[in-house]
């Protein structure tokens, strides 16, 4: 089982909430987040004076998934979530040790 | 059947002084939202109680002795409401004016229009000062202020009383209509003491003497402020005709509404494409303050410009202010909100554009008002704050600072639901 945790813009959201439901995914977890990377961040201007915004806002999403949607899921996000431009987000796959459905007590793939 | 039209012009003239008083005190929210919209949140509660909290002192002050101050007459306004001749005394007052003269309207009524003017006034001061002055300090302030500081000068100038005996400003040619100098000005000049001493926000400027951005909080609010005051504006010019109910005063009521507005668009456009100009971008609080700055250069004079006049009189305004605001942070003078460049600077260039289309006016008689009004508030104003400023301290410490006037001045946040 993996864990794939991506980090997207904001507006890209529903497309990546889309195109994982098409695939079969059953669930994610969303927060909003802030965060810099290569760009660190950007400037803004109030009255004349240019201020740093160190860090843009961003949208985490957290799946759960079976090995074998591991593919499926990441082409699914870099698709919806890519405009080609700088700050398109970053996608991390860790190894995923345990899943516990709460309400029936399944483990494992059943699971996810 | 005269006496009953005679009590029919009073009875509209005192509804319209009135109804203008209403629009003039509802500036008071205009402001409350404009200053509330351009500081941080953690400052929101603090300038809203500074806002509304100003605007019953000045009202309590006024009316214990600013009025009579002002305008002569008795502290407490005893006796403001008439007494059993009444209404003899008003007919009387009528006949002797004619039905095309001078203003007759109730006494109460007057007080009224004149106070939310003080209120004005001192609602200036507490932008400029917002997020690092001790609120106590500010009403003290407010107190000296709207009962003695301003009256003194209102007496100079509309109250038509000679300068300490030595001179008098309307022999000399001075003119403001609606009070660019006698409110804005001196609104500013109070401002610019209090800021002086009090010094600009901690992070305002870098040790490398760069500005740093202080965005506010909440621009919708500064906008929904700046549309007040606009509305309100019109009972400032408009109601300062003093009288409705014949046909040429109807018709300069007409023509003050028409320039009032006129001059707010010219600001606005103005400014909006000169800060677009300088900077690059659409700045909004820029634009806001050139509404601002047009109705205040407008003010001293809305009745005798042509509508173009007054767009173009405005359209100075709100290229005065843009470039005002600028020099103010080079010379690190902090004004979160734009009070002293849009009242002071904008005060001072309404006063100046009034001979050009006033005859009766001349540019030495506003030099001289400008003056008169600028030195004596400025420097009652500065001896006022360093008397609290050793006292009991204007200033907010440090950590209270960064904490926020709201947590350490009010114990109360203004969005107590929101994350940080």
């Amino acid at each position: 089982m993996k864990l794939v945790t991506a980090i997207i813009k904001p507006f890209k959201l529903d497309d990546a909430r889309e195109a994982l439901s098409e695939i079969g995914v059953q669930g994610i977890t969303v927060t909003e987040v802030k965060g810099f990377g290569r760009q660190k961040g950007h400037t803004e201007l109030y009255r004349g004076a240019e201020y740093v915004v160190d860090f843009l806002p961003k949208v985490k999403i957290e799946v759960a998934i079976g090995d074998d949607l591991l593919d499926q899921t990441l082409e699914a996000i870099t698709k919806a979530a890519n405009t080609g431009k700088i700050g398109d987000g970053k996608i991390f796959v860790t190894d995923l040790l345990q899943v516990i459905r709460i309400r029936t007590g399944e483990t494992g793939e059943e699971a996810v | 059947m005269e006496d009953q039209i005679y009590q029919l012009q009073y009875a509209i003239d005192t509804f319209y002084y009135l109804v203008c008083g209403a629009l003039v005190m509802w500036m008071a929210a205009g402001f409350a939202m404009l200053e509330s919209g351009l500081v941080r949140a953690k400052n929101t509660t603090e300038i809203l109680t500074k806002n509304i909290a100003l605007f019953a002192v000045a009202c309590i002050m006024y009316m214990v002795c600013g009025y009579a101050l002002m305008y002569g007459g008795t502290v407490f306004l005893t006796g403001i409401e008439g007494g059993e001749t009444l209404v003899a005394d008003a007919l009387a007052s009528k006949v002797e004016e004619g039905f095309e003269g001078g203003a007759v309207y109730s006494g109460a009524s007057d007080f009224f229009f004149q106070v939310v003017f003080v209120a004005t006034c001192m609602s200036i001061v507490s932008g400029a000062v917002a997020e690092r002055m001790k609120l106590l300090a500010f009403l003290a302030f407010a107190v000296v202020m709207t009962g003695v500081i301003y009256p003194m000068e209102g007496s100079w100038t509309w109250g038509g009383n000679a300068v300490f005996g030595m001179y008098t400003l309307g022999d000399l040619g001075f003119s403001d209509f609606a009070g660019s100098g006698i409110v804005h000005l001196a609104g500013a000049s109070a401002a610019l003491a209090g800021v002086l001493l009090l010094g600009p926000r901690k992070g305002k400027y870098a040790a490398d003497g760069s500005v740093k951005a202080i965005p506010g909080c909440n621009l919708p609010m500064a906008t929904l402020g700046t549309f007040i005051l606009w509305m309100g504006w019109f009972g400032f010019n408009g109601g300062s005709v003093l009288k409705l109910a014949d046909v040429s005063s109807a018709n300069a009521v007409a023509v003050v509404f028409m320039n009032t507005n006129a001059a707010a668009c010219g600001g606005l456009v103005a400014a909006l494409f000169l800060a677009r100009a300088m900077f690059g971008k659409f700045d909004l609080t820029m634009a806001l303050n050139g509404a601002l700055a047009g109705l205040v250069a407008i003010t001293a004079e809305p009745s005798t410009p042509t509508a173009l006049e007054a767009t173009l009189f405005g359209a100075l305004g709100g290229l005065l202010v843009v470039s005002s605001i600028v020099f103010m942070d080079k010379i690190k003078i902090d004004d979160p909100v734009g009070a002293i460049s849009v009242h002071g600077s904008c005060g001072l260039l309404g006063l100046l554009l009034v001979p050009i289309t006033n005859d009766g006016v001349s540019f030495s008689g506003q030099i001289i008002g400008a003056l008169t009004i600028f030195v004596w508030v400025f420097v009652t104003s500065l001896i006022l704050w360093s008397i609290l400023k050793a006292v009991i301290g204007i200033r907010v410490s440090e950590e209270e600072e960064a904490t926020g006037c709201d947590v350490s001045e009010c114990g109360l946040e203004a969005y107590p639901e929101f994350t940080k």
